[in-house]
Parts: C-alpha cells; structure tokens; sequence
C-alpha cells in the first residue's frame, strides 16, 4: 500500500503489511491513498504474502529462511522492468560537444533497451517517453507501484572514457527503523540494496563484456534517483556526452540495451529465490 | 482649466519617469547583490596559512593520474593547524585549488568554501559557493568523485570529522548537480558512518518489518534529522 501523505517528501511512506497498517503523518494533512487492485494487495517493498505475516506474526520471530510451502510465489516473480530515461523538459542533464543532449539520449537507450527486455519477455514500463522532466519521487512512485519489478535510470555522463559503461547501486542507508511498520519514503531503496547489487554485477558483467574498459562490478553512489525505489535499483551510466560525434554514443545503443535485457534475464531466478526466504520485504 | 493641464502634465511625467525609475532600482538591486556576493567572497578569505604551524604531510584526494574513474592520494607539505575546524578549511581549500595537473581536479575551481563548522557528535557541515553545484560536470560518476575526494581528504587528515554534510549557500539542496544526494551525511571515518544495510542486514530488515504491528503512536521518527 502506497501512501503518499502531502506533498512533502519527509512524509511519505511506504506503508507495509495489509492489515492493520497505518499510516501516521505527523500534522493531520489531506492524504491521497492511491489504490489500485495491485497496489491495494502491496507492491514493491510494501509486498507480504499473507502467509508470511501469520508466520511472523505468532512467533514474533523472523520469517523461515527454508522456502514456504504452499502455492508457488508466481505473481510476485519478476516480470516488470520500469526504465527511466534520466532528465527532459527543462532540465537537459549532461551536455556535450555540438549540442549533444543527455535527455535526448536516454531517451534514445530507453527505446532500445525495452525491445531488448520485451524480446526476453518482460514487461516494459518508462517514466517518460517524451521530452517531460517528471520529479525523483514521481519516477520512485512509478516503480514503487508495481509488483515483481526492478527499475533501471539510464544515464550518459560528462567524464569518464568514452565507450565505457558503468553500473551503480545505491551507497548503504541507514538501517530501515520501522517499528511500526513503515518504510521511511527516503529509505525506501534500504530493504533492497542487496539484490540491487546482485542485479547491478549482473548488467555490470554482460556490459563489460560489450565494452572494454568498463569496471568488473557494480560500484556504490549516493544515487537520489535510487534512493526512493522500493524494487532491485541500478543506474546505468555511459561514458559520454564529450564525444566528437554523436555516432560514437549511437553505436553503443545496441549493446547497452543487449547487455541490460541480459543481465535482468540472469537476475530473475535470483530475484524469484530471495521471495520466500523473506529477503524482499 | 488650469487643473486639468496640471494633471495632464503630471500623468504624462509619471508615464515617462515611472519605467525609468523602475529600471534604476534594478540596476540598483543588481549592484547591491553584486557587492554582497564580493563582500562575502572578501570575508572569506582561504584561511592562511600560519607558517609557524608544524608542516605535515596532508594527503589530498584527486583524481588519479592512472585512471580518472578513481582517485589517488597526493602528499603535500603544509603547515597545517592543530585546530580542527582551521584544519579542514585548510586541506579543503588546498583540495579546492587543485592538484599540479587541473585535468586531475575533482572541484570546480570556482567553487568557495563559504563556511565550516564541526557539531559535537563529529558532524562537520561544510556550505560551499553555488559554483560547486552549477560548475562541476553533471553526472553520477563526476558528482560522487566530488563528495568522495572530500570526505577521503578529511577523514586522512582531519580525525575528528565524522561524517560531512554538504550545504550550497547555506542551504541544504537535493543533489550536487542532479544526481549525487546532498540530504544525508557522508561516512568520513568509516566506523562513524550509517550502519551499512548489506545483503543480510537487508534480510534482516525485511523480517523485522513483518513483526506484528504494535502501533504505539508516538511521533513517527524520520531519520533522526
């Protein structure tokens, strides 16, 4: 259940479990409670099957580690990838050498990258298709409203090598403290940070394999972007707008959505594994 | 009949004057901002220097001359003080400077250093000009190599910072240029920073978070900022 408390960031929360939870907003504010079928039954890290909230509700203990039994975890299995075209509207991002833009070329990635991910099977969603600039927390929420998804923000830098490509994670974050059993909107990405690494090695890897003299693993940063996604989160950021001819990023659009599809396909059985020992929240 | 040309006359010299007035006081609102930035920038002269301070070996963060995806500690003799606040307005400006080789900077070298201070609990606050925001090239890599070369600076000269938070013009912002976070503290010495949720701990959160929900209604605790 995804509550979205006022419009201030610091008051919204990603309500977890489903019955029972509530939400707390400080100063009584008009709240928006978006809800949808799917949302209603819990997506992202707001996702608890039933059964293990009995099971941790009578012992009071974590729940079992083995998986559980019962009927196979398949709606929650990964099915949605959200990619998020970095920048538009306003807010150009990077720029380059001869007028090169870095919303354009997102956006240009993000096309590739969804053919790639729809021919592996997959479930494409895009924060943006045009030259719009939604916010961090309006891209979070996208994501944060699906179910068996991970998100990828795809970014073209101004430093780096040209022709390479990098994978990040989000840096650690404080310890989720939700006693009442909320996540903290700013926090939202700390429950996932572990398979968020795992995803990012993955696409690091099949990237590497494409570009040469891009890094071996996913590396950390304080991403913002990423920081408010509750689902697996990478940024993807390829090196660079400071290029002689925009040919040279072009060229590279191919193997980044090949490497992308790829490394999501090598995550999914990691993903479906982590459901029942109760590693995704 | 002598009212109404007076009256005339006065609308006429407001409509011509009014526009004109109105552009003066720009111009004079504009030169007032612009000596308000100078005086700022007269006040906060780099801290100097005191020759008779111990020269020491500081190690400043740049980029790496090998590779510019990392950064690589350069040793420099300075005569550094024993103060720890006057220490790192110190190390940050000579960061700030720059290394020998400017492609290996990691900061905008118009970038200022405003002010700095250190709370009790370690908690150093350093508030930069909004050059570090609008001139440092725009990206995850370029704005993380920023805040990194600053907090490796610090945490290798400077003991007793223990995470740094980083204002623009006194203000908090969201992110440097767009993509690095600037709400939360950055770890300086490693065993001060957030407890790192790593792959277990996660699994440990997620667990924690289906305890049955006891909902005592205190004041919901953000993260203690």
């Amino acid at each position: 259940m995804l509550l979205d408390v006022g419009d201030s960031r610091r008051l919204r929360f990603l309500a977890i479990g489903g019955i029972g939870s509530l939400v707390v907003g400080g100063a009584a504010m008009a709240f928006a409670l978006e809800t949808s079928p799917q949302t209603q039954q819990g997506p992202g890290a707001g996702t608890l099957p039933p059964a293990s909230v009995a099971t941790a509700g009578q012992g009071g203990t974590p729940a079992p580690a083995g998986p559980a039994p019962g009927p196979p975890t398949a709606p929650r299995a990964l099915n949605v990838v959200v990619l998020d075209p970095a920048h538009g509207g306003t807010d150009p991002g990077a720029r380059g050498t001869g007028g090169i833009q870095e919303s354009e070329i997102t956006l240009e990635f993000a096309t590739r990258a969804r053919q790639a991910l729809e021919q592996q099977g997959f479930q494409v969603v895009e924060t943006r298709q045009g030259n719009e600039n939604p916010s961090f927390d309006d891209r979070s929420a996208i994501a944060n409203a699906q179910r068996g998804a991970v998100f990828i923000t795809l970014h073209i830098a101004s430093t780096g090598i040209p022709g390479t490509v990098r994978v990040y994670v989000n840096a650690d974050l404080p310890p989720v403290k939700a006693a009442n059993g909320l996540i903290p909107w700013d926090l939202a990405q700390a429950p996932f940070l572990g398979l968020s690494r795992k995803l990012g090695d993955l696409v690091q890897g099949m990237l590497t394999q494409h570009f040469k003299g891009s890094p071996d693993a996913a590396q950390t940063a304080a991403i913002r972007q990423l920081r408010t996604t509750a689902a697996p989160a990478i940024a993807v950021e390829v090196s660079s707008v400071v290029v002689n001819d925009r040919a040279e990023l072009d060229h590279m659009v191919p193997g980044v959505a090949d490497a992308i599809a790829r490394g999501v396909a090598a995550f999914k059985p990691l993903y479906a594994m982590a459901l029942p020992s109760g590693a995704l929240p | 009949m002598w009212l109404t040309t007076l009256l005339v006359f006065a609308v006429t010299g407001a409509a011509i004057f009014a526009p004109i007035l109105r552009k003066r006081m720009e111009r004079a609102a504009q030169l007032q901002q612009q000596s308000e930035e100078q005086a700022r920038r007269e006040l906060i002269q780099p801290v100097p220097m005191n020759p008779s301070d111990p020269r020491v070996k500081a190690e400043l963060f740049w980029l790496s001359d090998a590779d510019s995806s990392m950064l690589a500690p350069v040793v420099v003799e300075l005569p550094l003080s024993s103060d720890p606040v006057l220490r790192s307005k110190q190390v940050l400006n000579t960061l700030l400077a720059g290394p020998v080789d400017v492609e290996l900077r990691t900061l905008p070298p118009d970038a200022v250093l405003l002010a700095f201070y250190i709370l009790a609990d370690g908690t150093a606050i350093a508030d930069f000009s909004e050059a570090l925001a609008t001139s440092i090239p725009s990206g995850i890599q370029s704005e993380q190599l920023a805040v990194d070369s600053m907090t490796h600076t610090l945490e290798a000269n400077v003991p007793q910072v223990k995470r740094l938070k980083i204002l623009i013009h006194g203000q908090e912002v969201e992110t440097l240029a767009g993509h690095v976070d600037l709400t939360e503290t950055f770890a300086v010495n490693a065993d001060a920073g957030p407890s790192p949720a790593t792959g277990p701990a996660a699994g440990k959160t997620g667990a924690f978070l289906v305890q049955p929900l006891t909902l005592s209604f205190s004041p919901v605790k953000l993260t203690g900022r």
